[in-house]
């Protein structure tokens, strides 16, 4: 018995050990999981960045809502992904303009394309908070009735969309 | 009489906090402290290890801003703090909830404490006293010249 007590800090070692790797190979560290996960999508009344015309609600099926701005590295390097999705899937997305200049946002959609149904300008990010939107781009699966179902933090691409993709299926 | 006007005064007069270089203003100065305390109590969920008064990205200000914004709509602290949790989730303040998944997080030092105190007792129970044989006339003597020797030198 007192020789099995022996291994202990061995035993601790290796536990300690195997929560140090898994806590390494975490995909995203900084990731914070969403509180409006099954909540409604907040109520706004903002104009959109296409015509300018005041808008209020969602289109009242699966959707992917995705907060982006041109300052943002990263969106840039997601929008190619975002076309691509948009193109062969037809999955529908719709855009969160956050913080940003209406004419940059208007030159980036013309430049990189529009994958977009219609974009939402959010330049006092006021929309943005009610979503607990920290850092773009962000991207919410919405469903019909308006309820969010889930959120992932940093880019779209191929990896994570394998996993957000059974997600957005599952959406009515 | 006059301590007491100017208390009166003091505390009825416009203030201002000052946080990252933007001023907010009040009309007296519990709300200036009631809000440097909500922004040091919240935490800015992009930049992890500070709060909301720390801190110079935008999303920290904005969250700031919002505070200013729920203190002149006349919310408590705790609407205030409600809210943001509401938004950004748990993250937001310092102070965990009591929850099933955050009871490891609560219960867990005293656990690990435990089990230490347990495994001192265990081993102390374990620990075998060997008698110690006195020591011959030899070794006494030997003992004494050693201390003679300490004491002179």
């Amino acid at each position: 018995m007192n020789r099995l007590l022996l291994f202990l800090p061995l035993g601790i070692f290796i536990g300690m050990g195997v929560l140090f790797w898994i806590g390494l190979h975490q995909e995203d560290k900084s990731a914070l999981p969403s509180a409006l996960i099954d909540k409604p999508f907040p109520t706004f009344i903002l104009n959109t960045v296409e015509s300018g015309e005041s808008t209020n609600h969602l289109p009242e099926e699966p959707i992917l809502v995705n907060i982006w701005a041109t300052w943002c590295p990263t969106c840039k390097a997601e929008h190619a992904f975002l076309n691509q999705l948009q193109r062969e899937q037809g999955i529908k997305i719709v855009g969160i303009n956050y913080k940003d200049d209406l004419v940059k946002a208007k030159q980036w959609l013309s430049a990189y394309g529009n994958p977009y149904m219609f974009n939402i300008s959010d330049p006092d990010g006021q929309l943005g908070l009610e979503l607990g939107v920290y850092g773009a781009p962000e991207t919410f699966l919405v469903d019909s009735k308006g309820i969010i179902r889930a959120k992932h933090v940093g880019d779209l691409n191929t990896k994570v969309w394998k996993t957000l993709k059974t997600k957005f299926e599952a959406m009515e | 009489m006059r301590a007491l006007l100017l208390l009166v005064l003091m505390f009825s007069w416009p203030s201002f906090a000052v946080v990252e270089g933007h001023k907010y203003q009040f009309e007296n100065l519990e709300d200036t402290q009631r809000f440097t305390q909500l922004a040091e109590s919240l935490r800015c969920p992009k930049c992890q290890n500070q709060s909301l008064a720390d801190s110079d990205s935008p999303v920290a200000s904005d969250m700031r801003q919002k505070v200013y914004e729920l203190m002149q709509e006349g919310q408590s602290s705790q609407e205030i703090t409600q809210y943001m949790v509401d938004r950004y989730g748990d993250f937001v303040t310092y102070e965990p909830p009591f929850r099933p998944e955050t009871i490891l997080l609560w219960f867990g030092p005293v656990l690990i404490f435990s089990f230490g105190v347990l495994l001192i007792i265990s081993l102390r129970k374990n620990q075998k006293t060997t008698a110690v044989d006195p020591l011959s006339e030899e070794e006494l003597a030997r003992l004494q010249a050693l201390k003679d020797k300490a004491d002179s030198l």
